[in-house]
């Protein structure tokens, strides 16, 4: 599995709060959510996000409430990957559960500059960033959140445990 | 190897005799928890994969708290998916408008979480119930559909930072001043998926409520848990409430902990975390320049009894200054109750306060108290993340209830003193 696209950078301490306003939170829907991500720091996100693109931050990214329309909001843009520095716990846990590819790699984090084309490659961890030709390995999931994963989240890997 | 107390409480439930730090587990779950927000999208999750019960209607909690009485028809709508839910699972635990109150001072009142428990909501000041000595972490709906259908939740064991209390708070001080304090020491992510475990002889010192305050925003330094451990006053507190026999747990002598923090309580000050991080904490008496538009008293954090006295103490027989909204949102029926019998809802209006039926209504820009542009507010709530209680051009100053209270009567941060 892999990913290709630009990159939106952000940083440090991004907040659940801002990557979906509590404002709109009075709909489940992923769709009509996905209208307001990233919108109180960066209102051109929504314009300009393609299926794909890649966001970069810095340390705890995701702090904040539980709410899973976070990761969802992030997947159902269409954005391909996170790279951040550090997640906050229950941002990795609700990512991994929705099926959002995460990655945690200080030095591309650090390097990879907004606008740059980058390429994840989610089974070995490596990123590429095409525009500077610089490559980073990060760390890849555990075999437990593999499975996960593989299996298409949370739910569907308890489904098939059981049966 | 010793184990921390949250540990040990992770390895009981799991079935194992030992855990490390790190280890991958199944543990086994005392309650699963939601809200009117995260609760549709976990009744979605679950419908979608197919189960068709519960694991125990017993053990799962639903709390319509975050935009109730609906502020809206979408909001209405998501209560009613809720109370659909509840209602063909039989869930026991079950809040509706006039029984609900915010969940993390419902619960604990209600005698529905316990110590010794095994916890997870999808709520991420689930970590409150530390005070009580259990286990007890915030996850997302998806976690939550898992935890209704299973009785289980998978957990990375964490490792602890403890912190060593001694001493006794001043007068102006209380448990929501504490954790400022500590998340002002170690940053938003310095407990980042780690327990904070609170010891010391100052634990002696301070009340459930403060506990409470202490662990529900374990979550802003980036923890999985925070915990007190057991003593008089837990037991004190859970006797005559708790619903399941608690069972107490403490953490071995030889535990092993990435640091400990001392903390002497009788340092502690008035403190205000202000925009737009919870770790941007200074002490109240040197922010007494900045003008506030609003006052919020209540939330998860500080809506208790204590919180509501604390206030009325402060604002009775007082009039609050000309030009500012202060609004008073006791966190459950019962504690609103208490307001009504002891004459404090009556000081509240007499001072020009407003009071709410409980709700975390304005403590995340849902509603009750929204902020325009340019418009700040002094909070006792938990967030002050940019556009968290309104516009994204508004400020939240988190504080104290006393600090919160003694600001709404000057229109300025100002540090309660005792007269």
């Amino acid at each position: 599995m892999q990913t290709q696209g630009k990159v939106f950078k952000y940083p440090d301490n991004v907040d659940t709060d801002v990557i979906i306003p509590a404002r709109y939170l009075n709909t489940p829907n992923a769709q009509e959510l996905a209208l307001h991500c990233m919108e109180d720091i960066d209102t051109e996100f929504v314009k300009k996000v393609k299926a794909g693109d890649v966001m970069v931050a810095g340390w705890n990214f995701g702090c904040g409430s539980s709410r899973e329309h976070a990761p969802l909001v992030i997947k159902t843009c269409g954005t391909g990957c996170v790279i951040a520095k550090s997640f906050a716990r229950i941002f990795y846990r609700n990512a991994i559960n929705i099926g959002l590819p995460i990655l945690e790699c200080e030095e591309a984090a650090e390097e990879i500059n907004a606008d740059d084309e980058v390429k994840v490659d989610f089974d070995t961890g490596v990123i590429t960033d095409i525009t500077t030709g610089k490559t980073y390995k990060a760390q890849p999931f555990p075999p437990f959140i593999q499975n996960i994963i593989k299996c298409g989240g949370l739910l569907k890997s308890l489904k098939e445990g059981k049966e | 190897m010793g184990m921390t107390m949250t540990q040990k409480i992770l390895a009981a439930h799991a079935g194992l005799d030992e855990v490390v730090a790190g280890q991958l587990i199944n543990a086994k779950l005392d309650i699963v928890l939601g809200n009117d927000i995260t609760t549709p999208v976990a009744v979605n999750e679950f419908n979608k994969a197919g189960f068709d019960n519960v694991f125990d209607k017993d053990r799962v909690a639903i709390v319509l708290d975050h935009f109730v009485p609906n502020k809206d028809i979408k909001a209405a709508e998501q209560s009613k998916t809720c109370r659909e839910f509840a209602c063909s699972h039989c869930v026991k635990h079950f809040y509706d408008v006039g029984k609900m109150g915010i969940e993390h001072a419902l619960l604990p009142e209600q005698g529905v979480v316990t110590a010794g428990d095994c916890i997870i909501g999808a709520d991420s000041h689930t970590c409150t119930y530390g005070a009580l000595g259990a286990f007890s972490t915030g996850v997302g709906s998806t976690d939550m559909a898992a935890g209704m259908a299973t009785g289980q939740a998978w957990f990375k064991v964490p490792s602890a930072i403890r912190f060593n209390l001694t001493g006794k708070l001043p007068s102006n001080c209380s448990g929501k001043d504490v954790i400022l304090t500590v998340i002002g020491m170690i940053g938003v992510d310095g407990a980042l998926y780690k327990s904070m475990e609170f010891t010391g002889d100052g634990v002696a010192n301070l009340s459930m409520d403060d506990r409470l305050c202490i662990c529900n925003m374990a979550i802003e330094a980036g923890a999985k848990n925070g915990i007190f451990p057991v003593d008089d006053v837990t037991k004190k507190y859970l006797s005559g409430r708790s619903e399941r026999e608690p069972v107490f747990f403490e953490a071995d002598p030889d535990a092993e902990y990435e640091k400990t923090v001392d903390i002497d309580l009788s340092k502690i000050v008035p403190t205000v975390a202000c925009p737009h991080l919870p770790e941007n904490t200074h002490p109240a008496s040197e922010l007494h320049d900045i003008k506030v538009d609003q006052v919020v008293i209540g939330s998860c954090t500080n809506g208790r009894t204590e919180d509501m006295e604390a206030a009325y103490n402060i604002l009775k027989g007082k009039k609050i200054a000309d030009g500012i909204r202060c609004i008073i949102i006791p966190g459950t029926m019962q504690i609103l109750r208490e307001c009504v019998e002891r004459g404090w809802y009556t000081a509240f209006i007499d001072a020009g306060a407003v009071v709410s039926t409980p709700t975390c209504g304005p403590c995340l820009g849902g509603y009750m108290g929204i902020l325009a542009a340019g418009e700040r507010c002094i909070a006792t709530t938990n967030r002050n993340f940019v556009g968290r209680m309104g516009h994204v051009d508004s400020e939240v100053y988190l504080a104290s209830p006393q600090t919160a209270a003694a600001s709404a009567l000057t229109g300025y941060i100002t540090e309660y003193k005792e007269a």
